[in-house]
Protein backbone atom coordinates (compact mmCIF):
# COMPACT_ATOMS: atom_id res chain seq x y z
CA UNK A 1 0.00 0.00 0.00
CA UNK A 2 2.74 2.22 0.82
CA UNK A 3 3.63 5.10 -2.65
CA UNK A 4 6.78 5.88 -0.50
CA UNK A 5 9.22 7.27 -2.59
CA UNK A 6 11.85 4.14 -2.16
CA UNK A 7 14.77 7.11 -0.38
CA UNK A 8 12.44 7.30 2.12
CA UNK A 9 11.38 3.79 2.24
CA UNK A 10 15.14 2.74 2.25
CA UNK A 11 15.04 5.24 5.64
CA UNK A 12 11.61 3.40 7.17
CA UNK A 13 13.29 -0.16 6.66
CA UNK A 14 16.23 0.99 8.96
CA UNK A 15 13.62 2.11 11.61
CA UNK A 16 12.58 -0.93 14.35
CA UNK A 17 8.68 -0.93 15.38
CA UNK A 18 7.38 0.51 18.23
CA UNK A 19 10.67 3.29 18.82
CA UNK A 20 10.25 6.67 19.47
CA UNK A 21 11.58 8.55 16.49
CA UNK A 22 12.19 12.47 15.27
CA UNK A 23 11.90 13.44 11.99
CA UNK A 24 14.28 16.37 11.33
CA UNK A 25 13.10 18.54 8.37
CA UNK A 26 10.71 15.77 8.15
CA UNK A 27 9.02 17.91 5.38
CA UNK A 28 4.65 17.08 4.62
CA UNK A 29 5.12 14.21 7.18
CA UNK A 30 5.07 11.62 4.79
CA UNK A 31 7.66 9.30 5.86
CA UNK A 32 6.26 9.75 9.58
CA UNK A 33 2.67 9.26 8.73
CA UNK A 34 4.30 5.93 7.07
CA UNK A 35 6.29 5.03 10.31
CA UNK A 36 3.48 5.74 12.47
CA UNK A 37 0.70 4.01 10.98
CA UNK A 38 3.07 0.77 9.38
CA UNK A 39 5.53 0.77 12.36
CA UNK A 40 3.27 2.03 15.54
CA UNK A 41 6.52 4.06 16.39
CA UNK A 42 5.76 7.16 18.84
CA UNK A 43 6.71 9.86 16.17
CA UNK A 44 7.74 13.55 16.10
CA UNK A 45 8.81 16.34 13.54
CA UNK A 46 10.80 19.35 13.53
CA UNK A 47 9.87 21.54 10.23
CA UNK A 48 10.70 24.79 9.00
CA UNK A 49 8.40 25.15 6.86
CA UNK A 50 4.58 27.17 7.80
CA UNK A 51 2.84 24.92 4.77
CA UNK A 52 4.19 21.42 6.04
CA UNK A 53 3.50 22.28 9.49
CA UNK A 54 -0.15 22.65 8.84
CA UNK A 55 0.26 19.49 6.19
CA UNK A 56 1.51 17.35 9.45
CA UNK A 57 -0.76 18.95 11.90
CA UNK A 58 -3.70 18.24 9.44
CA UNK A 59 -2.16 14.55 9.04
CA UNK A 60 -2.31 13.78 13.07
CA UNK A 61 1.23 14.10 13.60
CA UNK A 62 3.22 16.13 16.41
CA UNK A 63 5.39 18.52 15.11
CA UNK A 64 7.31 21.60 16.07
CA UNK A 65 7.70 24.12 13.81
CA UNK A 66 11.49 25.22 14.05
CA UNK A 67 15.03 25.25 12.59
CA UNK A 68 17.86 22.20 12.93
CA UNK A 69 20.23 24.87 12.93
CA UNK A 70 18.88 26.55 16.14
CA UNK A 71 16.42 24.04 17.76
CA UNK A 72 18.67 20.99 18.31
CA UNK A 73 20.24 22.27 21.24
CA UNK A 74 16.52 21.87 23.59
CA UNK A 75 16.01 18.34 22.96
CA UNK A 76 17.37 16.59 25.87
CA UNK A 77 20.38 13.41 25.01
CA UNK A 78 18.79 9.74 24.52
CA UNK A 79 15.36 11.11 24.22
CA UNK A 80 14.88 9.45 20.48
CA UNK A 81 15.70 5.67 20.07
CA UNK A 82 15.91 7.18 16.43
CA UNK A 83 16.51 10.33 14.55
CA UNK A 84 16.11 10.87 11.26
CA UNK A 85 17.76 13.73 8.64
CA UNK A 86 16.35 12.91 5.45
CA UNK A 87 17.97 14.86 2.32
CA UNK A 88 18.89 18.18 4.87
CA UNK A 89 22.32 18.28 5.92
CA UNK A 90 23.06 20.07 3.03
CA UNK A 91 21.33 22.61 3.49
CA UNK A 92 22.53 23.38 7.29
CA UNK A 93 24.53 25.94 8.53
CA UNK A 94 26.47 24.29 10.66
CA UNK A 95 26.23 20.33 9.59
CA UNK A 96 28.86 19.21 12.04
CA UNK A 97 26.80 20.76 15.05
CA UNK A 98 23.95 19.45 13.56
CA UNK A 99 25.37 15.89 13.32
CA UNK A 100 26.89 16.09 16.74
CA UNK A 101 23.07 17.20 18.27
CA UNK A 102 21.49 14.65 15.97
CA UNK A 103 23.86 11.71 17.86
CA UNK A 104 23.42 13.29 20.96
CA UNK A 105 19.57 13.38 20.68
CA UNK A 106 18.58 9.99 18.95
CA UNK A 107 20.18 6.40 19.90
CA UNK A 108 20.77 6.24 16.38
CA UNK A 109 20.68 8.52 13.47
CA UNK A 110 19.61 8.21 10.28
CA UNK A 111 20.87 10.37 7.32
CA UNK A 112 20.50 10.55 3.17
CA UNK A 113 22.29 13.31 1.28
CA UNK A 114 23.18 13.69 -2.18
CA UNK A 115 26.81 13.07 -2.89
CA UNK A 116 28.84 15.80 -5.03
CA UNK A 117 31.46 13.39 -5.58
CA UNK A 118 28.72 11.68 -7.98
CA UNK A 119 29.81 11.23 -11.60
CA UNK A 120 27.63 13.08 -13.35
CA UNK A 121 28.20 16.08 -10.76
CA UNK A 122 31.88 15.75 -11.35
CA UNK A 123 31.53 15.46 -15.48
CA UNK A 124 29.56 18.62 -15.63
CA UNK A 125 31.83 20.63 -13.89
CA UNK A 126 34.81 19.56 -15.67
CA UNK A 127 32.62 19.66 -18.78
CA UNK A 128 30.94 23.27 -18.82
CA UNK A 129 33.01 25.26 -15.62
CA UNK A 130 30.32 25.75 -13.72
CA UNK A 131 28.37 25.01 -11.08
CA UNK A 132 26.36 22.03 -11.53
CA UNK A 133 22.90 21.37 -11.78
CA UNK A 134 21.63 17.89 -11.52
CA UNK A 135 18.21 15.87 -11.46
CA UNK A 136 18.93 15.95 -7.80
CA UNK A 137 20.40 19.34 -6.89
CA UNK A 138 18.60 21.62 -9.72
CA UNK A 139 19.39 25.33 -8.37
CA UNK A 140 21.72 28.03 -9.44
CA UNK A 141 24.66 28.47 -7.35
CA UNK A 142 23.25 31.97 -5.91
CA UNK A 143 20.04 30.43 -4.97
CA UNK A 144 20.12 26.94 -3.97
CA UNK A 145 19.36 26.28 -0.32
CA UNK A 146 21.82 23.44 -0.29
CA UNK A 147 24.67 25.61 0.71
CA UNK A 148 26.88 22.69 2.45
CA UNK A 149 27.47 20.18 -0.36
CA UNK A 150 29.49 17.69 0.28
CA UNK A 151 30.48 13.96 -1.09
CA UNK A 152 30.09 11.04 0.32
CA UNK A 153 33.83 10.04 1.03
CA UNK A 154 33.38 14.62 2.98
CA UNK A 155 30.53 13.18 4.66
CA UNK A 156 32.01 9.81 5.93
CA UNK A 157 35.44 11.89 7.07
CA UNK A 158 32.90 13.85 9.08
CA UNK A 159 31.18 10.87 10.66
CA UNK A 160 34.54 10.22 11.87
CA UNK A 161 35.13 13.98 13.41
CA UNK A 162 31.94 13.04 15.73
CA UNK A 163 33.28 9.53 16.58
CA UNK A 164 30.34 8.00 14.85
CA UNK A 165 30.12 4.86 13.48
CA UNK A 166 28.33 3.06 10.64
CA UNK A 167 25.47 0.43 11.91
CA UNK A 168 23.70 0.19 8.16
CA UNK A 169 24.41 2.07 4.78
CA UNK A 170 22.69 2.06 1.76
CA UNK A 171 23.64 3.63 -2.22
CA UNK A 172 21.09 5.01 -3.28
CA UNK A 173 20.85 5.03 -7.46
CA UNK A 174 18.96 7.67 -9.88
CA UNK A 175 15.77 6.15 -8.94
CA UNK A 176 16.51 6.01 -5.45
CA UNK A 177 16.76 2.72 -5.39
CA UNK A 178 19.02 1.05 -2.44
CA UNK A 179 21.89 -1.13 -2.15
CA UNK A 180 23.38 -1.92 0.90
CA UNK A 181 27.37 -0.82 1.19
CA UNK A 182 30.25 -2.73 3.73
CA UNK A 183 30.28 -1.06 7.11
CA UNK A 184 33.40 -3.02 7.55
CA UNK A 185 35.38 -1.16 4.63
CA UNK A 186 33.35 2.34 5.75
CA UNK A 187 34.36 1.90 9.32
CA UNK A 188 37.80 1.81 8.01
CA UNK A 189 37.49 5.18 6.60
CA UNK A 190 37.33 3.78 2.65
CA UNK A 191 34.02 4.91 0.72
CA UNK A 192 34.94 3.35 -2.10
CA UNK A 193 32.95 3.17 -5.53
CA UNK A 194 30.01 4.82 -4.63
CA UNK A 195 31.42 7.95 -4.12
CA UNK A 196 31.62 8.10 -7.48
CA UNK A 197 28.49 5.91 -8.77
CA UNK A 198 26.01 6.45 -6.48
CA UNK A 199 24.09 10.28 -6.82
CA UNK A 200 23.02 9.75 -2.85
CA UNK A 201 22.98 7.30 -0.09
CA UNK A 202 21.61 6.60 3.18
CA UNK A 203 23.76 6.22 6.71
CA UNK A 204 22.65 4.65 10.08
CA UNK A 205 25.09 6.10 12.56
CA UNK A 206 25.47 5.57 16.19
CA UNK A 207 27.65 7.56 18.61
CA UNK A 208 30.61 5.17 19.41
CA UNK A 209 32.57 5.10 23.11
CA UNK A 210 30.94 7.77 25.70
CA UNK A 211 28.09 6.36 27.83
CA UNK A 212 24.85 5.52 26.46
CA UNK A 213 22.12 5.13 28.82
CA UNK A 214 20.58 1.62 28.94
CA UNK A 215 17.78 -0.33 27.95
CA UNK B 1 -31.43 23.48 35.23
CA UNK B 2 -30.89 25.98 32.10
CA UNK B 3 -32.84 29.55 32.02
CA UNK B 4 -32.02 32.35 30.09
CA UNK B 5 -29.06 34.55 31.00
CA UNK B 6 -29.60 38.30 32.70
CA UNK B 7 -27.58 40.48 31.26
CA UNK B 8 -26.56 43.70 33.16
CA UNK B 9 -26.97 45.96 30.21
CA UNK B 10 -30.35 45.79 27.93
CA UNK B 11 -30.68 43.74 25.01
CA UNK B 12 -30.13 45.67 21.69
CA UNK B 13 -30.59 42.78 19.04
CA UNK B 14 -33.93 41.50 19.83
CA UNK B 15 -34.00 38.59 17.37
CA UNK B 16 -30.70 37.55 18.70
CA UNK B 17 -30.37 34.27 20.49
CA UNK B 18 -29.55 35.48 24.24
CA UNK B 19 -27.77 31.83 24.63
CA UNK B 20 -28.29 29.87 27.98
CA UNK B 21 -27.53 30.06 32.00
CA UNK B 22 -27.53 27.41 34.39
CA UNK B 23 -27.35 27.79 37.89
CA UNK B 24 -25.55 26.06 40.20
CA UNK B 25 -27.02 25.92 43.48
CA UNK B 26 -25.86 25.80 47.20
CA UNK B 27 -24.90 22.03 46.83
CA UNK B 28 -22.39 22.74 44.25
CA UNK B 29 -20.27 25.79 45.35
CA UNK B 30 -17.45 26.85 42.95
CA UNK B 31 -14.43 26.55 45.35
CA UNK B 32 -11.38 29.29 44.40
CA UNK B 33 -8.03 29.41 44.96
CA UNK B 34 -8.45 32.47 46.72
CA UNK B 35 -9.54 30.08 49.64
CA UNK B 36 -13.26 31.28 49.17
CA UNK B 37 -16.19 30.08 47.98
CA UNK B 38 -18.85 31.05 45.45
CA UNK B 39 -22.60 29.66 46.04
CA UNK B 40 -24.63 29.88 44.35
CA UNK B 41 -23.34 31.01 40.95
CA UNK B 42 -24.66 31.02 37.12
CA UNK B 43 -21.97 30.65 34.01
CA UNK B 44 -24.25 32.12 30.85
CA UNK B 45 -23.06 30.07 27.63
CA UNK B 46 -24.02 29.60 24.00
CA UNK B 47 -23.92 26.17 22.09
CA UNK B 48 -23.73 25.77 18.13
CA UNK B 49 -23.86 22.39 16.30
CA UNK B 50 -25.28 19.44 17.38
CA UNK B 51 -24.08 17.33 19.96
CA UNK B 52 -23.57 13.48 18.47
CA UNK B 53 -24.85 10.43 20.19
CA UNK B 54 -21.37 9.17 21.40
CA UNK B 55 -21.08 12.50 22.82
CA UNK B 56 -17.48 12.77 21.22
CA UNK B 57 -17.99 16.00 18.97
CA UNK B 58 -17.28 18.73 21.84
CA UNK B 59 -15.29 21.63 21.42
CA UNK B 60 -15.09 23.84 24.38
CA UNK B 61 -14.16 27.31 23.22
CA UNK B 62 -12.67 29.89 25.99
CA UNK B 63 -12.99 33.84 25.44
CA UNK B 64 -10.16 36.66 25.97
CA UNK B 65 -10.19 39.65 28.38
CA UNK B 66 -13.32 40.98 27.10
CA UNK B 67 -14.82 38.63 25.00
CA UNK B 68 -17.81 36.83 26.21
CA UNK B 69 -19.59 33.41 25.12
CA UNK B 70 -20.82 34.82 21.52
CA UNK B 71 -18.40 33.43 19.93
CA UNK B 72 -20.09 33.09 16.56
CA UNK B 73 -23.76 34.33 16.61
CA UNK B 74 -25.07 37.91 17.15
CA UNK B 75 -24.07 39.65 20.70
CA UNK B 76 -28.14 40.34 21.86
CA UNK B 77 -26.52 43.25 23.99
CA UNK B 78 -24.01 45.10 21.16
CA UNK B 79 -26.24 43.83 18.17
CA UNK B 80 -22.52 43.47 16.76
CA UNK B 81 -21.03 39.58 15.36
CA UNK B 82 -19.60 37.60 17.41
CA UNK B 83 -15.92 37.58 18.03
CA UNK B 84 -14.85 34.52 16.17
CA UNK B 85 -17.14 34.39 13.27
CA UNK B 86 -13.91 34.28 10.49
CA UNK B 87 -13.22 30.83 12.45
CA UNK B 88 -16.38 29.30 13.64
CA UNK B 89 -19.48 28.00 11.96
CA UNK B 90 -20.72 25.83 9.16
CA UNK B 91 -17.77 24.59 7.19
CA UNK B 92 -15.66 26.92 8.65
CA UNK B 93 -12.55 25.73 10.26
CA UNK B 94 -14.13 24.90 13.41
CA UNK B 95 -17.10 23.24 11.85
CA UNK B 96 -20.68 23.37 13.32
CA UNK B 97 -21.83 21.38 11.08
CA UNK B 98 -19.57 18.28 12.93
CA UNK B 99 -18.42 20.06 16.41
CA UNK B 100 -20.90 20.66 18.99
CA UNK B 101 -19.08 24.14 20.00
CA UNK B 102 -19.60 25.36 23.62
CA UNK B 103 -18.54 29.09 24.83
CA UNK B 104 -19.31 30.61 28.16
CA UNK B 105 -18.52 33.90 29.81
CA UNK B 106 -15.75 33.63 32.52
CA UNK B 107 -16.51 33.67 36.02
CA UNK B 108 -16.23 37.21 36.84
CA UNK B 109 -17.33 38.19 33.42
CA UNK B 110 -20.14 40.86 32.98
CA UNK B 111 -22.53 39.20 30.07
CA UNK B 112 -24.24 36.74 32.47
CA UNK B 113 -22.30 34.65 34.37
CA UNK B 114 -21.62 35.41 38.20
CA UNK B 115 -19.63 38.78 38.42
CA UNK B 116 -18.46 41.55 40.54
CA UNK B 117 -21.48 43.65 38.88
CA UNK B 118 -24.02 40.89 39.66
CA UNK B 119 -26.09 41.11 43.02
CA UNK B 120 -24.69 39.16 46.00
CA UNK B 121 -27.29 36.91 47.16
CA UNK B 122 -26.52 37.22 50.89
CA UNK B 123 -26.69 41.57 50.74
CA UNK B 124 -29.14 41.99 47.84
CA UNK B 125 -26.56 44.77 46.74
CA UNK B 126 -24.10 44.28 44.05
CA UNK B 127 -20.97 42.30 44.75
CA UNK B 128 -18.42 45.09 43.90
CA UNK B 129 -15.47 44.86 45.08
CA UNK B 130 -16.46 42.04 47.83
CA UNK B 131 -16.35 39.57 44.91
CA UNK B 132 -13.73 37.58 45.60
CA UNK B 133 -10.80 37.68 43.26
CA UNK B 134 -10.98 34.44 40.93
CA UNK B 135 -7.70 32.99 38.81
CA UNK B 136 -8.01 31.44 35.37
CA UNK B 137 -8.20 27.90 37.27
CA UNK B 138 -11.15 29.17 38.68
CA UNK B 139 -12.57 29.80 35.51
CA UNK B 140 -11.25 26.39 34.04
CA UNK B 141 -13.12 24.92 37.06
CA UNK B 142 -16.59 26.70 36.06
CA UNK B 143 -16.32 25.59 32.65
CA UNK B 144 -15.56 21.97 34.15
CA UNK B 145 -18.71 22.14 35.84
CA UNK B 146 -20.74 23.68 33.05
CA UNK B 147 -19.20 20.67 30.71
CA UNK B 148 -20.73 18.02 33.11
CA UNK B 149 -23.80 19.72 33.42
CA UNK B 150 -23.67 19.01 29.85
CA UNK B 151 -23.63 15.45 30.39
CA UNK B 152 -20.05 15.41 28.19
CA UNK B 153 -17.57 13.68 30.12
CA UNK B 154 -14.72 14.19 27.41
CA UNK B 155 -14.40 17.02 25.27
CA UNK B 156 -12.99 16.80 21.58
CA UNK B 157 -11.05 20.01 22.07
CA UNK B 158 -10.56 22.96 24.46
CA UNK B 159 -9.66 25.99 21.97
CA UNK B 160 -8.77 29.65 22.80
CA UNK B 161 -6.52 32.89 22.27
CA UNK B 162 -5.08 34.93 24.66
CA UNK B 163 -6.73 34.47 28.25
CA UNK B 164 -8.55 31.67 26.18
CA UNK B 165 -5.90 30.07 25.61
CA UNK B 166 -4.51 30.18 29.18
CA UNK B 167 -7.75 28.53 29.81
CA UNK B 168 -6.82 26.33 27.38
CA UNK B 169 -3.56 25.18 29.10
CA UNK B 170 -5.26 25.17 32.48
CA UNK B 171 -7.49 22.73 31.14
CA UNK B 172 -4.94 20.53 30.15
CA UNK B 173 -3.06 20.51 33.53
CA UNK B 174 -6.20 20.44 35.53
CA UNK B 175 -8.17 18.02 33.76
CA UNK B 176 -5.83 16.03 31.47
CA UNK B 177 -8.35 12.94 31.07
CA UNK B 178 -11.25 15.15 29.80
CA UNK B 179 -10.02 16.61 27.03
CA UNK B 180 -8.46 15.02 23.76
CA UNK B 181 -6.40 18.48 22.44
CA UNK B 182 -5.69 21.71 23.42
CA UNK B 183 -4.98 24.66 21.37
CA UNK B 184 -3.87 27.30 22.97
CA UNK B 185 -3.12 30.15 20.63
CA UNK B 186 -0.84 33.17 21.20
CA UNK B 187 -0.70 33.00 24.82
CA UNK B 188 2.00 32.30 27.32
CA UNK B 189 1.95 29.78 30.50
CA UNK B 190 2.68 33.12 32.76
CA UNK B 191 1.55 36.32 32.10
CA UNK B 192 5.19 38.35 31.93
CA UNK B 193 6.27 41.79 33.92
CA UNK B 194 5.66 43.68 30.82
CA UNK B 195 2.09 42.54 30.55
CA UNK B 196 1.15 42.70 34.06
CA UNK B 197 2.09 46.62 34.28
CA UNK B 198 -0.22 47.34 31.27
CA UNK B 199 -2.65 45.91 33.02
CA UNK B 200 -1.97 47.88 36.41
CA UNK B 201 -2.22 51.06 34.30
CA UNK B 202 -5.40 50.08 32.98
CA UNK B 203 -6.51 49.35 36.28
CA UNK B 204 -5.04 52.64 37.90
CA UNK B 205 -7.19 54.40 35.14
CA UNK B 206 -10.34 52.77 36.12
CA UNK B 207 -9.72 53.59 39.67
CA UNK B 208 -8.32 57.25 39.39
CA UNK B 209 -11.83 57.65 38.09
CA UNK B 210 -13.86 59.61 40.57
CA UNK B 211 -17.19 58.01 39.22
CA UNK B 212 -15.19 54.25 40.22
CA UNK B 213 -16.75 55.51 44.14
CA UNK B 214 -14.23 52.98 45.28
CA UNK B 215 -15.97 50.67 43.45
CA UNK B 216 -19.56 50.87 43.95
CA UNK B 217 -20.16 53.10 41.27
CA UNK B 218 -23.17 50.91 40.39
CA UNK B 219 -25.15 52.02 44.16
CA UNK B 220 -23.90 55.56 43.45
CA UNK B 221 -25.38 55.67 40.22
CA UNK B 222 -22.35 56.30 38.55
CA UNK B 223 -20.06 54.66 35.63
CA UNK B 224 -15.81 55.01 35.49
CA UNK B 225 -16.46 55.30 31.79
CA UNK B 226 -13.34 57.52 31.38
CA UNK B 227 -10.96 55.80 33.42
CA UNK B 228 -12.39 52.03 31.78
CA UNK B 229 -11.94 54.25 28.35
CA UNK B 230 -8.14 54.64 28.79
CA UNK B 231 -7.96 50.96 30.55
CA UNK B 232 -9.06 49.72 27.18
CA UNK B 233 -7.16 52.47 24.91
CA UNK B 234 -3.56 51.68 26.65
CA UNK B 235 -4.50 48.15 26.09
CA UNK B 236 -5.40 48.05 22.49
CA UNK B 237 -2.05 49.34 21.93
CA UNK B 238 -0.85 45.78 22.95
CA UNK B 239 -2.60 44.27 20.78
CA UNK B 240 -1.88 45.68 17.62
CA UNK B 241 2.21 45.59 16.03
CA UNK B 242 4.07 49.21 15.11
CA UNK B 243 3.80 47.88 11.76
CA UNK B 244 0.53 47.19 11.44
CA UNK B 245 -0.13 50.65 12.95
CA UNK B 246 1.73 52.18 10.64
CA UNK B 247 0.55 50.98 7.65
CA UNK B 248 -3.23 51.55 8.93
CA UNK B 249 -2.94 54.78 10.08
CA UNK B 250 0.62 56.16 9.76
CA UNK B 251 0.31 60.18 10.50
CA UNK B 252 -2.89 60.83 8.93
CA UNK B 253 -4.97 63.78 10.43
CA UNK B 254 -8.25 62.89 11.13
CA UNK B 255 -11.41 64.99 9.15
CA UNK B 256 -8.70 67.76 8.86
CA UNK B 257 -6.05 69.25 6.44
CA UNK B 258 -3.49 70.64 8.70
CA UNK B 259 -2.30 70.70 12.64
CA UNK B 260 -5.01 72.29 15.08
CA UNK B 261 -2.34 72.92 17.84
CA UNK B 262 -5.08 72.14 20.28
CA UNK B 263 -5.07 68.97 22.29
CA UNK B 264 -8.24 67.67 20.19
CA UNK B 265 -7.48 64.80 18.56
CA UNK B 266 -5.47 65.62 15.18
CA UNK B 267 -4.37 62.35 14.11
CA UNK B 268 -6.23 59.20 12.65
CA UNK B 269 -4.62 57.00 15.56
CA UNK B 270 -5.96 59.38 18.23
CA UNK B 271 -9.66 58.99 17.09
CA UNK B 272 -9.56 55.16 16.90
CA UNK B 273 -8.10 54.34 20.37
CA UNK B 274 -11.14 56.75 21.23
CA UNK B 275 -13.69 54.70 19.24
CA UNK B 276 -12.22 52.08 21.00
CA UNK B 277 -12.37 53.51 24.36
CA UNK B 278 -15.82 54.51 24.00
CA UNK B 279 -17.47 51.56 22.47
CA UNK B 280 -15.81 49.22 24.84
CA UNK B 281 -17.50 50.81 27.86
CA UNK B 282 -21.23 50.31 26.41
CA UNK B 283 -20.55 46.94 26.74
CA UNK B 284 -17.71 46.53 29.41
CA UNK B 285 -18.35 46.69 33.39
CA UNK B 286 -15.15 48.41 34.95
CA UNK B 287 -15.03 45.96 37.83
CA UNK B 288 -15.19 42.96 35.93
CA UNK B 289 -12.04 44.80 33.99
CA UNK B 290 -10.36 44.41 37.00
CA UNK B 291 -11.34 41.34 38.15
CA UNK B 292 -10.20 39.51 35.07
CA UNK B 293 -6.65 41.80 34.14
CA UNK B 294 -5.87 40.32 37.84
CA UNK B 295 -6.72 36.72 37.03
CA UNK B 296 -4.66 36.57 33.92
CA UNK B 297 -1.69 38.76 35.91
CA UNK B 298 -1.91 35.81 38.92
CA UNK B 299 -1.46 33.23 35.87
CA UNK B 300 1.34 31.47 36.16
CA UNK B 301 1.03 27.01 35.27
CA UNK B 302 4.43 26.92 36.37
CA UNK B 303 4.45 28.18 39.78
CA UNK B 304 1.60 25.89 40.75
CA UNK B 305 4.38 23.42 40.27
CA UNK B 306 7.35 24.25 42.22
CA UNK B 307 8.12 26.20 38.67
CA UNK B 308 8.80 23.46 36.54
CA UNK B 309 6.24 24.03 33.62
CA UNK B 310 6.55 20.33 32.42
CA UNK B 311 5.65 19.03 35.73
CA UNK B 312 2.23 21.00 35.30
CA UNK B 313 1.81 18.25 32.17
CA UNK B 314 1.73 14.60 33.55
CA UNK B 315 2.06 11.51 31.23
CA UNK B 316 -1.35 11.69 30.41
CA UNK B 317 -1.25 14.95 28.65
CA UNK B 318 -3.56 15.68 26.18
CA UNK B 319 -2.29 16.17 21.84
CA UNK B 320 -1.39 20.07 22.11
CA UNK B 321 -1.35 22.46 19.00
CA UNK B 322 0.19 25.23 19.70
CA UNK B 323 -0.10 28.77 17.99
CA UNK B 324 1.88 32.05 17.74
CA UNK B 325 2.14 34.44 15.93
CA UNK B 326 5.32 36.86 14.17
CA UNK B 327 4.28 40.20 15.55
CA UNK B 328 3.12 39.31 18.67
CA UNK B 329 4.97 41.48 21.31
CA UNK B 330 2.59 40.79 24.35
CA UNK B 331 2.42 36.87 23.91
CA UNK B 332 5.80 36.39 21.48
CA UNK B 333 6.80 33.05 19.91
CA UNK B 334 9.22 32.52 23.00
CA UNK B 335 6.72 32.24 25.30
CA UNK B 336 4.55 29.67 23.24
CA UNK B 337 7.88 27.95 22.32
CA UNK B 338 8.98 27.06 26.02
CA UNK B 339 4.88 25.49 26.72
CA UNK B 340 5.94 23.60 23.64
CA UNK B 341 9.51 22.15 25.18
CA UNK B 342 7.84 21.88 28.42
CA UNK B 343 5.59 19.23 26.58
CA UNK B 344 8.68 17.34 24.69
CA UNK B 345 10.19 16.72 28.25
CA UNK B 346 7.44 14.86 29.29
CA UNK B 347 7.30 13.14 25.96
CA UNK B 348 3.23 15.02 25.29
CA UNK B 349 2.10 15.00 21.37
CA UNK B 350 2.62 18.44 20.99
CA UNK B 351 2.73 20.37 17.70
CA UNK B 352 3.63 24.08 17.26
CA UNK B 353 3.20 26.62 14.24
CA UNK B 354 4.57 29.86 14.36
CA UNK B 355 2.19 32.09 11.71
CA UNK B 356 3.67 35.14 9.99
CA UNK B 357 1.44 37.84 10.45
CA UNK B 358 2.20 41.92 11.18
CA UNK B 359 -1.25 42.32 12.54
CA UNK B 360 0.03 41.60 16.27
CA UNK B 361 -1.54 40.20 19.14
CA UNK B 362 -4.87 40.41 17.57
CA UNK B 363 -4.27 38.19 14.72
CA UNK B 364 -6.10 35.27 16.13
CA UNK B 365 -9.35 37.15 16.11
CA UNK B 366 -8.75 38.15 12.32
CA UNK B 367 -8.38 36.76 8.86
CA UNK B 368 -5.40 34.53 9.15
CA UNK B 369 -5.57 31.56 6.62
CA UNK B 370 -2.74 29.42 7.78
CA UNK B 371 -4.20 30.08 11.09
CA UNK B 372 -7.37 28.71 10.29
CA UNK B 373 -5.63 25.71 8.37
CA UNK B 374 -3.68 24.64 11.46
CA UNK B 375 -6.88 24.76 13.20
CA UNK B 376 -8.89 22.47 11.03
CA UNK B 377 -6.01 20.25 10.14
CA UNK B 378 -5.97 19.71 14.38
CA UNK B 379 -9.90 19.20 14.71
CA UNK B 380 -10.03 16.40 12.04
CA UNK B 381 -6.98 14.52 13.01
CA UNK B 382 -8.49 14.40 16.39
CA UNK B 383 -11.41 13.93 15.50
CA UNK B 384 -11.04 11.05 13.16
CA UNK B 385 -8.46 9.25 15.92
Amino acid sequence: MSNLRPDLAAIAAMIRPGTRVLDVGCGDGVLLEHLVQTKGVDGRGIELSQQNVNACVARGLSVMQGDADTDLSEYPSGAFDAVILSNTIQATEQPRLVLEHLLRIGRRTAVSLPNFGYWKVRMALLATGRMPRTKNLDYSWFDTPNIHLCTLSDFLDLTRLCDASVVEAHALNEKGESRAMDTGTLNSGRLGGPNLTAPGAIFLLKKEATQTPAG
Amino acid sequence: MSEAPKFLRPVTAPAADVGHAVTFGPGQPLTLDCGKTLSPFTVAYTTSGTLNAAKSNAVLLCHALTGDQFVASTNPVTGKPGWWTVMVGPGMPIDTDRFFVICANVIGGCMGTTGPAENDPATGKPYGLSFPLVTVRDMVRAQAMLVEHLGISKLLAVVGGSMGGMQALQWAASYPDRVRGVMPIACAARHSAQNIAFHEVGRQAIMADPDWQGGEYQLQGTTPSKGLAVARMAAHITYLSEAALQRKFGRNLQNREALSFQFAPDFQIESYLHHQGASFVDRFDANSYLYITRAMDYFDLAADHDGHLAAAFGTNAPRFCIISFTSDWLFPTAESKSIAHALNAVAANVSFVEIKSDKGHDAFLLDEPEMFGAVRGFLNALGGA
